[in-house]
Protein backbone atom coordinates (compact mmCIF):
# COMPACT_ATOMS: atom_id res chain seq x y z
CA UNK A 1 0.00 0.00 0.00
CA UNK A 2 2.80 1.69 0.81
CA UNK A 3 4.29 1.89 -2.24
CA UNK A 4 0.81 2.65 -3.84
CA UNK A 5 1.07 5.89 -2.15
CA UNK A 6 3.87 7.05 -3.34
CA UNK A 7 2.56 6.86 -6.92
CA UNK A 8 -0.77 7.44 -6.45
CA UNK A 9 -2.03 10.67 -5.27
CA UNK A 10 -5.51 10.05 -5.35
CA UNK A 11 -6.44 13.61 -4.11
CA UNK A 12 -4.69 15.28 -6.63
CA UNK A 13 -6.94 13.10 -9.43
CA UNK A 14 -9.66 14.49 -7.66
CA UNK A 15 -8.66 17.96 -7.94
CA UNK A 16 -7.56 17.77 -11.61
CA UNK A 17 -10.34 16.03 -13.20
CA UNK A 18 -11.00 18.86 -15.84
CA UNK A 19 -7.72 18.97 -17.08
CA UNK A 20 -7.33 14.95 -17.35
CA UNK A 21 -10.33 15.22 -19.17
CA UNK A 22 -9.19 18.16 -21.17
CA UNK A 23 -5.72 16.09 -21.83
CA UNK A 24 -7.57 12.76 -22.69
CA UNK A 25 -10.06 14.63 -25.40
CA UNK A 26 -7.18 16.85 -26.92
CA UNK A 27 -5.16 13.35 -27.26
CA UNK A 28 -8.62 11.43 -28.91
CA UNK A 29 -8.95 14.67 -31.26
CA UNK A 30 -5.19 14.74 -32.54
CA UNK A 31 -4.68 11.19 -32.53
CA UNK A 32 -8.41 10.88 -34.73
CA UNK A 33 -7.43 13.82 -36.84
CA UNK A 34 -3.90 12.59 -37.39
CA UNK A 35 -4.81 9.29 -38.94
CA UNK A 36 -7.91 10.62 -40.78
CA UNK A 37 -6.06 13.23 -42.75
CA UNK A 38 -2.82 10.40 -42.71
CA UNK A 39 -6.21 7.99 -44.72
CA UNK A 40 -6.94 10.74 -47.18
CA UNK A 41 -3.22 11.49 -47.94
CA UNK A 42 -2.71 7.93 -48.49
CA UNK A 43 -5.63 7.07 -50.73
CA UNK A 44 -3.77 8.19 -53.52
CA UNK A 45 -0.34 7.35 -53.06
CA UNK A 46 -1.73 3.63 -52.76
CA UNK A 47 -3.67 4.36 -56.15
CA UNK A 48 -0.41 5.47 -57.65
CA UNK A 49 1.81 2.79 -56.46
CA UNK A 50 -1.01 0.39 -57.45
CA UNK A 51 -0.58 1.31 -60.80
CA UNK A 52 3.30 2.14 -61.30
CA UNK A 53 6.06 -0.54 -59.65
CA UNK A 54 8.62 2.71 -59.82
CA UNK A 55 6.44 5.02 -58.20
CA UNK A 56 5.80 2.90 -55.37
CA UNK A 57 9.46 2.60 -54.44
CA UNK A 58 9.78 6.32 -54.16
CA UNK A 59 6.45 6.73 -52.31
CA UNK A 60 8.52 3.47 -49.95
CA UNK A 61 11.47 5.74 -49.64
CA UNK A 62 10.14 9.04 -49.11
CA UNK A 63 7.60 7.63 -46.17
CA UNK A 64 10.40 5.38 -45.10
CA UNK A 65 12.53 8.41 -44.53
CA UNK A 66 10.34 10.50 -42.75
CA UNK A 67 9.01 7.12 -40.49
CA UNK A 68 12.79 7.01 -39.69
CA UNK A 69 12.94 10.94 -38.24
CA UNK A 70 12.98 10.85 -34.59
CA UNK A 71 10.16 12.79 -33.29
CA UNK A 72 11.28 15.44 -31.64
CA UNK A 73 13.83 16.02 -34.15
CA UNK A 74 10.44 16.44 -37.07
CA UNK A 75 8.46 18.70 -34.96
CA UNK A 76 11.66 21.17 -34.66
CA UNK A 77 12.53 20.91 -38.16
CA UNK A 78 8.92 22.32 -38.69
CA UNK A 79 8.80 24.87 -36.30
CA UNK A 80 10.59 27.56 -38.77
CA UNK A 81 7.21 27.05 -40.67
CA UNK A 82 4.39 26.24 -38.50
CA UNK A 83 5.62 27.37 -35.18
CA UNK A 84 4.27 25.88 -31.55
CA UNK A 85 1.23 25.11 -33.34
CA UNK A 86 -1.43 22.09 -33.48
CA UNK A 87 -0.85 21.85 -37.05
CA UNK A 88 3.15 21.20 -36.55
CA UNK A 89 2.18 17.96 -34.03
CA UNK A 90 -0.08 17.27 -36.79
CA UNK A 91 2.05 17.09 -39.89
CA UNK A 92 4.72 15.30 -37.85
CA UNK A 93 2.31 12.50 -37.31
CA UNK A 94 0.34 12.39 -40.07
CA UNK A 95 4.40 11.83 -41.99
CA UNK A 96 4.62 9.21 -39.45
CA UNK A 97 1.05 7.32 -40.22
CA UNK A 98 1.70 7.20 -44.39
CA UNK A 99 4.47 4.36 -44.06
CA UNK A 100 2.59 2.02 -42.42
CA UNK A 101 -0.80 2.93 -43.75
CA UNK A 102 0.18 3.04 -47.90
CA UNK A 103 2.52 -0.16 -47.13
CA UNK A 104 -0.13 -2.17 -46.03
CA UNK A 105 -2.82 -1.01 -48.01
CA UNK A 106 -0.82 -1.63 -51.35
CA UNK A 107 0.51 -5.33 -49.48
CA UNK A 108 -3.34 -6.18 -49.23
CA UNK A 109 -4.33 -5.50 -52.37
CA UNK A 110 -1.43 -7.12 -54.31
CA UNK A 111 -2.65 -10.19 -52.35
CA UNK A 112 -5.66 -10.33 -53.75
CA UNK A 113 -5.54 -13.80 -56.39
CA UNK A 114 -4.84 -12.63 -59.83
CA UNK A 115 -8.40 -15.25 -60.78
CA UNK A 116 -10.58 -13.28 -58.60
CA UNK A 117 -9.61 -9.81 -60.76
CA UNK A 118 -10.20 -11.70 -64.01
CA UNK A 119 -13.62 -13.43 -62.54
CA UNK A 120 -14.35 -9.49 -61.93
CA UNK A 121 -13.16 -8.22 -65.60
CA UNK A 122 -15.43 -11.21 -66.92
CA UNK A 123 -17.85 -10.15 -65.37
CA UNK A 124 -17.88 -6.37 -67.04
CA UNK A 125 -16.65 -4.89 -64.04
CA UNK A 126 -14.45 -1.94 -65.40
CA UNK A 127 -11.24 -1.40 -63.22
CA UNK A 128 -12.72 1.08 -60.91
CA UNK A 129 -15.65 -1.21 -60.11
CA UNK A 130 -13.10 -4.09 -59.43
CA UNK A 131 -11.18 -1.80 -57.25
CA UNK A 132 -14.57 -0.36 -54.87
CA UNK A 133 -16.40 -4.12 -55.17
CA UNK A 134 -13.98 -6.67 -55.38
CA UNK A 135 -9.98 -5.77 -54.15
CA UNK A 136 -11.08 -3.33 -51.63
CA UNK A 137 -13.03 -5.65 -49.43
CA UNK A 138 -10.52 -8.52 -49.76
CA UNK A 139 -8.13 -6.15 -48.87
CA UNK A 140 -10.14 -4.79 -45.90
CA UNK A 141 -8.15 -6.78 -42.84
CA UNK A 142 -4.92 -6.01 -44.34
CA UNK A 143 -5.46 -1.89 -44.56
CA UNK A 144 -7.77 -1.86 -41.06
CA UNK A 145 -4.37 -3.92 -39.56
CA UNK A 146 -2.59 -0.92 -41.02
CA UNK A 147 -4.89 1.72 -39.52
CA UNK A 148 -4.91 -0.18 -35.91
CA UNK A 149 -0.87 0.35 -36.57
CA UNK A 150 -1.10 3.66 -37.17
CA UNK A 151 -3.37 4.71 -34.62
CA UNK A 152 -1.09 2.77 -31.72
CA UNK A 153 1.61 4.27 -32.74
CA UNK A 154 0.26 8.36 -33.04
CA UNK A 155 -1.42 7.44 -29.65
CA UNK A 156 2.17 6.76 -28.27
CA UNK A 157 3.99 9.31 -30.47
CA UNK A 158 1.83 12.34 -29.63
CA UNK A 159 2.95 12.06 -25.89
CA UNK A 160 6.24 13.92 -27.34
CA UNK A 161 4.39 16.77 -28.88
CA UNK A 162 3.70 18.17 -25.09
CA UNK A 163 7.29 19.14 -25.72
CA UNK A 164 6.28 21.60 -28.47
CA UNK A 165 2.75 22.29 -26.54
CA UNK A 166 0.14 20.11 -27.77
CA UNK A 167 0.86 16.44 -26.89
CA UNK A 168 -2.44 15.80 -24.67
CA UNK A 169 -1.94 13.30 -22.07
CA UNK A 170 1.76 13.86 -22.62
CA UNK A 171 1.31 17.10 -21.07
CA UNK A 172 0.63 14.79 -17.88
CA UNK A 173 3.58 12.81 -18.46
CA UNK A 174 5.92 16.23 -18.89
CA UNK A 175 3.96 17.71 -15.61
CA UNK A 176 5.33 14.41 -13.47
CA UNK A 177 8.56 15.06 -15.08
CA UNK A 178 9.31 18.76 -13.81
CA UNK A 179 7.87 18.13 -10.71
CA UNK A 180 9.36 14.79 -10.04
CA UNK A 181 5.66 14.11 -8.90
CA UNK A 182 4.76 11.08 -10.33
CA UNK A 183 0.91 10.97 -10.44
CA UNK A 184 0.50 12.80 -13.07
CA UNK A 185 3.22 10.64 -14.92
CA UNK A 186 1.06 7.33 -14.01
CA UNK A 187 -2.80 9.30 -14.69
CA UNK A 188 -0.84 10.26 -18.38
CA UNK A 189 0.46 6.42 -19.34
CA UNK A 190 -2.05 4.52 -18.23
CA UNK A 191 -4.29 6.92 -20.12
CA UNK A 192 -2.24 6.67 -22.77
CA UNK A 193 -2.00 2.75 -23.25
CA UNK A 194 -5.27 2.03 -22.54
CA UNK A 195 -6.21 4.63 -25.09
CA UNK A 196 -4.12 2.66 -27.38
CA UNK A 197 -5.65 -0.42 -26.16
CA UNK A 198 -9.00 0.47 -26.35
CA UNK A 199 -8.97 2.01 -30.16
CA UNK A 200 -6.82 -1.61 -30.80
CA UNK A 201 -10.10 -3.39 -29.68
CA UNK A 202 -12.68 -0.97 -31.63
CA UNK A 203 -10.84 -1.17 -34.78
CA UNK A 204 -10.81 -4.83 -34.93
CA UNK A 205 -14.20 -5.16 -34.08
CA UNK A 206 -14.93 -2.92 -36.48
CA UNK A 207 -13.23 -5.33 -39.24
CA UNK A 208 -14.55 -8.15 -38.22
CA UNK A 209 -18.04 -6.50 -39.00
CA UNK A 210 -16.59 -5.43 -42.24
CA UNK A 211 -15.25 -8.36 -43.05
CA UNK A 212 -16.84 -11.07 -41.56
CA UNK A 213 -15.96 -13.69 -43.66
CA UNK A 214 -12.34 -13.16 -42.54
CA UNK A 215 -12.20 -14.12 -38.79
CA UNK A 216 -9.83 -11.37 -38.34
CA UNK A 217 -6.75 -11.87 -36.08
CA UNK B 1 15.07 31.25 -46.92
CA UNK B 2 16.80 33.36 -44.35
CA UNK B 3 16.87 30.62 -42.06
CA UNK B 4 18.92 28.00 -44.15
CA UNK B 5 21.81 30.77 -44.27
CA UNK B 6 21.20 30.58 -40.19
CA UNK B 7 22.07 26.93 -40.03
CA UNK B 8 24.50 26.86 -42.19
CA UNK B 9 26.15 29.23 -40.31
CA UNK B 10 25.44 28.07 -37.26
CA UNK B 11 27.61 24.81 -38.88
CA UNK B 12 30.16 26.60 -39.72
CA UNK B 13 31.02 28.23 -36.47
CA UNK B 14 33.20 26.23 -34.87
CA UNK B 15 32.02 26.89 -31.18
CA UNK B 16 29.29 25.03 -31.77
CA UNK B 17 31.02 21.76 -32.39
CA UNK B 18 33.93 22.36 -29.57
CA UNK B 19 32.91 21.57 -25.97
CA UNK B 20 30.97 20.02 -23.49
CA UNK B 21 27.25 20.72 -25.52
CA UNK B 22 29.11 21.15 -28.54
CA UNK B 23 27.77 18.45 -31.58
CA UNK B 24 31.18 16.53 -31.54
CA UNK B 25 30.53 15.73 -27.41
CA UNK B 26 26.96 15.19 -27.54
CA UNK B 27 27.18 13.08 -30.87
CA UNK B 28 29.33 10.49 -28.95
CA UNK B 29 27.03 10.95 -26.05
CA UNK B 30 23.78 10.10 -28.14
CA UNK B 31 25.72 7.20 -29.98
CA UNK B 32 27.24 5.69 -26.74
CA UNK B 33 24.20 5.63 -25.12
CA UNK B 34 22.24 4.24 -27.82
CA UNK B 35 24.98 1.54 -28.20
CA UNK B 36 25.04 0.24 -24.67
CA UNK B 37 21.61 0.59 -24.81
CA UNK B 38 21.41 -2.22 -27.99
CA UNK B 39 24.37 -4.06 -26.21
CA UNK B 40 22.45 -5.11 -23.26
CA UNK B 41 18.86 -5.19 -24.95
CA UNK B 42 20.61 -7.86 -27.49
CA UNK B 43 22.36 -9.73 -24.65
CA UNK B 44 19.13 -10.06 -22.93
CA UNK B 45 16.84 -10.57 -25.71
CA UNK B 46 18.62 -12.64 -27.96
CA UNK B 47 19.02 -15.71 -25.91
CA UNK B 48 15.36 -15.50 -24.87
CA UNK B 49 13.99 -15.27 -27.98
CA UNK B 50 16.04 -17.80 -30.06
CA UNK B 51 15.39 -20.09 -27.30
CA UNK B 52 12.00 -19.85 -26.92
CA UNK B 53 11.96 -19.42 -30.65
CA UNK B 54 14.10 -23.25 -30.78
CA UNK B 55 12.06 -24.95 -27.91
CA UNK B 56 8.92 -23.66 -29.86
CA UNK B 57 7.67 -22.31 -26.56
CA UNK B 58 5.80 -19.26 -25.19
CA UNK B 59 4.64 -17.65 -28.17
CA UNK B 60 1.52 -16.34 -26.73
CA UNK B 61 4.53 -14.03 -24.75
CA UNK B 62 6.96 -13.68 -27.39
CA UNK B 63 4.95 -12.40 -29.82
CA UNK B 64 2.69 -9.91 -28.01
CA UNK B 65 5.41 -8.64 -25.84
CA UNK B 66 6.13 -6.44 -29.06
CA UNK B 67 2.71 -5.33 -29.41
CA UNK B 68 2.53 -4.41 -25.57
CA UNK B 69 5.49 -2.58 -25.77
CA UNK B 70 4.13 -0.36 -28.91
CA UNK B 71 1.06 0.81 -26.83
CA UNK B 72 3.42 2.14 -24.21
CA UNK B 73 5.00 5.60 -24.92
CA UNK B 74 8.93 5.62 -24.86
CA UNK B 75 8.76 9.03 -23.52
CA UNK B 76 6.60 7.73 -20.28
CA UNK B 77 8.52 4.75 -19.87
CA UNK B 78 11.66 7.42 -20.24
CA UNK B 79 10.39 9.43 -17.03
CA UNK B 80 9.18 6.12 -14.90
CA UNK B 81 12.81 5.69 -14.93
CA UNK B 82 13.60 8.74 -13.95
CA UNK B 83 11.29 8.67 -10.46
CA UNK B 84 13.09 5.73 -9.52
CA UNK B 85 16.51 6.95 -10.56
CA UNK B 86 18.71 9.49 -9.99
CA UNK B 87 19.49 12.50 -13.11
CA UNK B 88 21.56 11.35 -15.64
CA UNK B 89 22.37 8.45 -17.96
CA UNK B 90 20.98 5.46 -16.28
CA UNK B 91 17.46 6.41 -16.57
CA UNK B 92 17.95 6.97 -20.11
CA UNK B 93 19.96 3.78 -20.77
CA UNK B 94 17.30 1.45 -18.73
CA UNK B 95 14.26 3.33 -20.59
CA UNK B 96 16.22 2.67 -24.34
CA UNK B 97 17.02 -1.18 -23.28
CA UNK B 98 13.48 -1.90 -22.24
CA UNK B 99 12.26 0.25 -25.50
CA UNK B 100 14.60 -2.48 -27.59
CA UNK B 101 14.28 -5.87 -26.02
CA UNK B 102 10.61 -6.46 -27.12
CA UNK B 103 11.17 -5.72 -30.71
CA UNK B 104 14.65 -7.89 -30.80
CA UNK B 105 13.04 -10.63 -28.83
CA UNK B 106 10.12 -10.86 -31.00
CA UNK B 107 11.44 -11.02 -34.08
CA UNK B 108 13.91 -13.65 -32.71
CA UNK B 109 11.77 -15.54 -31.64
CA UNK B 110 9.50 -15.36 -34.71
CA UNK B 111 12.50 -15.88 -36.82
CA UNK B 112 13.43 -19.16 -35.04
CA UNK B 113 10.10 -20.45 -34.64
CA UNK B 114 9.34 -20.07 -38.60
CA UNK B 115 12.09 -22.42 -39.83
CA UNK B 116 10.32 -24.98 -41.72
CA UNK B 117 9.34 -28.18 -40.25
CA UNK B 118 11.05 -29.97 -42.69
CA UNK B 119 14.34 -28.40 -42.72
CA UNK B 120 14.08 -28.91 -39.02
CA UNK B 121 13.63 -32.58 -39.81
CA UNK B 122 16.21 -33.25 -42.13
CA UNK B 123 19.15 -31.65 -39.72
CA UNK B 124 17.49 -33.76 -37.15
CA UNK B 125 17.85 -37.24 -39.36
CA UNK B 126 21.47 -35.94 -40.27
CA UNK B 127 21.88 -36.47 -36.75
CA UNK B 128 22.61 -33.31 -35.88
CA UNK B 129 22.00 -32.09 -31.59
CA UNK B 130 19.57 -29.32 -30.75
CA UNK B 131 22.37 -26.99 -30.08
CA UNK B 132 24.15 -27.84 -33.88
CA UNK B 133 20.68 -27.46 -35.04
CA UNK B 134 19.98 -24.21 -33.87
CA UNK B 135 23.28 -23.45 -34.76
CA UNK B 136 23.36 -24.75 -38.39
CA UNK B 137 20.45 -24.28 -39.62
CA UNK B 138 17.89 -22.28 -37.32
CA UNK B 139 20.09 -18.91 -36.92
CA UNK B 140 21.20 -19.01 -40.24
CA UNK B 141 17.85 -19.31 -41.81
CA UNK B 142 16.28 -16.39 -39.27
CA UNK B 143 19.11 -13.91 -39.69
CA UNK B 144 17.24 -11.98 -42.14
CA UNK B 145 14.03 -11.34 -39.20
CA UNK B 146 16.47 -11.31 -36.27
CA UNK B 147 18.59 -8.53 -38.09
CA UNK B 148 15.09 -6.52 -39.25
CA UNK B 149 14.31 -6.61 -35.11
CA UNK B 150 17.97 -5.51 -34.35
CA UNK B 151 17.29 -2.58 -36.98
CA UNK B 152 14.26 -1.81 -35.90
CA UNK B 153 14.72 -1.34 -32.87
CA UNK B 154 18.40 0.43 -33.06
CA UNK B 155 16.67 3.01 -35.14
CA UNK B 156 13.79 3.55 -32.41
CA UNK B 157 16.58 3.49 -30.01
CA UNK B 158 18.84 6.61 -31.26
CA UNK B 159 15.37 7.95 -32.22
CA UNK B 160 14.21 7.84 -28.29
CA UNK B 161 17.85 8.78 -27.10
CA UNK B 162 16.90 11.97 -28.58
CA UNK B 163 14.65 12.38 -25.51
CA UNK B 164 17.20 11.43 -23.00
CA UNK B 165 18.43 14.90 -22.70
CA UNK B 166 15.12 15.29 -20.73
CA UNK B 167 16.55 12.96 -18.07
CA UNK B 168 20.31 14.58 -17.80
CA UNK B 169 21.61 11.50 -20.38
CA UNK B 170 23.05 14.06 -22.56
CA UNK B 171 22.69 13.75 -26.30
CA UNK B 172 21.81 15.68 -29.22
CA UNK B 173 18.37 16.34 -27.71
CA UNK B 174 19.78 18.40 -25.96
CA UNK B 175 20.66 21.32 -28.06
CA UNK B 176 16.81 21.10 -29.06
CA UNK B 177 15.41 21.38 -25.78
CA UNK B 178 17.75 24.05 -25.41
CA UNK B 179 16.70 25.77 -28.42
CA UNK B 180 13.31 25.21 -27.80
CA UNK B 181 13.59 26.79 -24.36
CA UNK B 182 15.43 29.97 -25.40
CA UNK B 183 13.71 29.96 -28.62
CA UNK B 184 16.36 29.82 -30.59
CA UNK B 185 15.07 28.16 -33.68
CA UNK B 186 18.12 28.21 -35.81
CA UNK B 187 19.71 26.26 -32.82
CA UNK B 188 16.69 23.41 -32.60
CA UNK B 189 17.22 23.02 -36.53
CA UNK B 190 20.31 22.58 -36.79
CA UNK B 191 20.51 19.90 -33.98
CA UNK B 192 17.63 18.51 -35.25
CA UNK B 193 19.15 18.19 -38.76
CA UNK B 194 22.15 16.06 -37.21
CA UNK B 195 19.33 14.15 -35.07
CA UNK B 196 17.24 12.88 -38.15
CA UNK B 197 20.83 12.14 -40.12
CA UNK B 198 21.82 10.42 -37.62
CA UNK B 199 18.88 7.99 -37.58
CA UNK B 200 18.92 7.62 -41.30
CA UNK B 201 22.75 6.57 -41.30
CA UNK B 202 21.80 4.14 -38.56
CA UNK B 203 18.93 2.58 -40.98
CA UNK B 204 21.40 2.15 -43.06
CA UNK B 205 24.06 0.98 -41.71
CA UNK B 206 22.07 -1.80 -40.41
CA UNK B 207 20.20 -2.45 -43.65
CA UNK B 208 23.79 -2.94 -45.25
CA UNK B 209 24.70 -5.48 -42.36
CA UNK B 210 21.09 -7.38 -42.55
CA UNK B 211 22.31 -7.99 -46.41
CA UNK B 212 25.97 -8.24 -45.56
CA UNK B 213 24.73 -11.17 -42.75
CA UNK B 214 22.10 -12.94 -44.22
CA UNK B 215 23.41 -16.27 -46.10
CA UNK B 216 23.69 -16.28 -50.01
CA UNK B 217 21.41 -18.92 -50.03
CA UNK B 218 18.29 -16.66 -48.67
CA UNK B 219 19.01 -13.51 -50.02
CA UNK B 220 16.92 -11.56 -52.04
CA UNK B 221 13.47 -12.22 -50.55
CA UNK B 222 13.16 -11.90 -46.71
CA UNK B 223 16.51 -9.87 -46.86
CA UNK B 224 14.43 -6.56 -48.43
CA UNK B 225 11.14 -6.59 -46.50
CA UNK B 226 12.58 -5.59 -43.22
CA UNK B 227 10.67 -4.42 -39.85
CA UNK B 228 7.72 -6.70 -39.85
CA UNK B 229 7.62 -5.50 -36.23
CA UNK B 230 6.51 -2.27 -37.52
Amino acid sequence: MLFAEQWMDWSWVADHDDLILRRLREHVELTAAAVAIGIVVATPLVLVSRRWRAAYSVVLTVTGVLYTIPSLALFALLLPWTGLTRTTALIALVGYTLLILVRNAVTGLAAVPAEVREAARGMGYTSRRSLIAVELPLALPAIIAGIRLAVVTTVGLLTVASLIGHGGLGHLILDGLNRRFPTPLVVGSVLSVTLAVIADVLLLQMQRRLAPWQGGR
Amino acid sequence: MELLGDVVAWFDDRANWRGSSGLVHLLGEHVSLSLWAMLIACAVALPIGLTLGHLRRGEVVAVNIANIGRAVPSFAVLVFALQVMSIGREPALVALVLLAIPLVLTNAYVGVAGVADDQREAARGMGMTGWQLLRRVELPSSIPLVMAGIRTAAVQVVATATLGALVGAGGLGLLILRGLRTRDHVEVFAAALVVALLALVAEVLLGVAQRLLTPRGIRGDAARGGDPAI
